[in-house]
């Protein structure tokens, strides 16, 4: 009996560890893959590699620190991507990642993760809601939605979902207020 | 020879239509409600699934007469267990899309009472060959119906099926479908349906 179950085991412990062997390499490949896409749409062309020239960033009223991705072409600052996130999601955590011009103008915005309503949260994906924030430079602009006495068009009924995105995207916005001026720097 | 071969169709149809796992014994019913939102979740969840039932059926079939039946569910489950986390790995290294898609109910597969049910009802009393027809059998009901499922919650929820919108994307779909009380309303006409169809043709 005890013999029976310790065979099985020992098989099914082989057999795994064989199997996680032959993706790891794989598993890490798609994960790198994913990543690199989005900053390919989020960035300005750019010719370094950001994932490489990654910096971390600790910002007061953010729990965790933020990772920044500097884009640059012929070894001048072009942007970065930022990855920010909020807690306040309809269902937790929603994280994006917004790609800024090295004047701070939002390049593009892409969702890593959501948990969002189908259907209504979800919409933060969808190109109507992301073109509000196009080519927007958050010095001048009211990161908040209307209800708030800021300037995005909440989706219908998924404002607590647009609000979180909001709180998101200010916070990447302040990260990269802070890590700006030491890209251009660490350039030169 | 004649007979066998009459008893392995059946044997295999009977997963489709009279004993088919989601609408007639209605077994595995948390990855059917859960998954559903779309018909290719549907689709993909099926197919996960219909692999790890066909391999534990063949290795159940297979080791039968070496486990003592006091210890074959601890066995069946580790044997279970164990393809599950192979199909988990295999998908987040080659089809992450999927993997983010079905996320925690790819673990969860292994607690589906249609795999279990299969490997100690079936599996560990009938001939390797048997158990392969039946896991195909119950594994392709399995899938037409996460499938058929898939495509009802995904046409009236999202007006689209595989993705392929046909409605603007402004229109107000039923929203309700591809939320989870959606997925009991869905299966609870489309078991209806079934049963009805399956009643008159039988």
């Amino acid at each position: 009996m005890v013999l029976s179950l310790l065979v099985v085991t020992l098989a099914a412990g082989f057999s795994l560890g064989f199997v996680n062997d032959l993706t790891i390499g794989p598993k890490a490949k798609a994960k790198l893959e994913k990543k690199v896409n989005a900053l390919k749409l989020v960035l300005p062309h750019f010719d370094n590699n950001p994932v490489e020239d990654m910096q971390m960033i600790k910002l007061e009223k953010a729990k965790d620190s933020m990772e920044v991705y500097p884009a640059y072409a012929k070894n001048e600052f072009i942007g970065a991507a930022i990855i920010g996130s909020s807690n306040k999601g309809f269902s937790g955590l929603i994280k994006i990642m917004i790609g800024f011009k090295s004047n701070g103008d939002i390049q593009n915005i892409v969702v890593l993760e959501q948990k969002e309503t189908p259907g209504l949260g979800t919409k933060i994906k969808g190109e109507t809601f992301l073109q509000q924030f196009r080519g927007v430079n958050i010095s001048s602009f009211k990161m908040s939605v209307k209800k708030d006495g800021g300037e995005i068009d909440a989706l219908t009924g998924a404002t607590i979902t647009s609000r979180a995105f909001c709180e998101a995207t200010q916070m990447a916005y302040d990260a990269f207020l802070v890590k700006n001026v030491s890209l251009i720097k660490s350039n030169n | 020879m004649m007979a066998k071969r009459i008893n392995q169709k059946q044997n295999f149809l009977k997963g489709i239509i009279k004993e088919n796992p989601v609408f007639v014994m209605l077994l595995g019913m948390c990855p059917t409600l859960g998954v559903t939102s779309s018909a290719f979740n549907g689709l993909g969840m099926g197919i996960a699934t219909l692999f790890v039932l066909l391999m534990s059926n063949i290795v159940v079939s297979l080791v039968k007469s070496q486990i003592p039946s006091k210890v074959r569910i601890p066995a069946f489950i580790i044997i279970i267990a164990s393809f599950v986390t192979i199909v988990e790995m295999v998908l987040e290294a080659f089809i992450p899309f999927l993997y983010e898609q079905l996320g925690i109910f790819i673990p969860l597969i292994v607690v589906n009472c249609l795999i279990l049910g299969r490997a100690e009802a079936f599996a560990s009393k009938n001939s390797l060959f048997s158990s392969i027809i039946d896991a195909l059998g119950m594994g392709i009901g399995f899938v037409i119906a996460l499938t058929v499922l898939g495509a009802a919650r995904e046409i009236l929820g999202s007006g689209s099926l595989f993705g392929l919108k046909f409605v603007s994307e402004n229109a107000n779909t039923f929203i309700l479908f591809i939320l989870p009380p959606g997925a009991f309303i869905a299966l609870a006409y489309l078991t209806v349906l079934f049963n009805k169809i399956s009643i008159k043709t039988t």
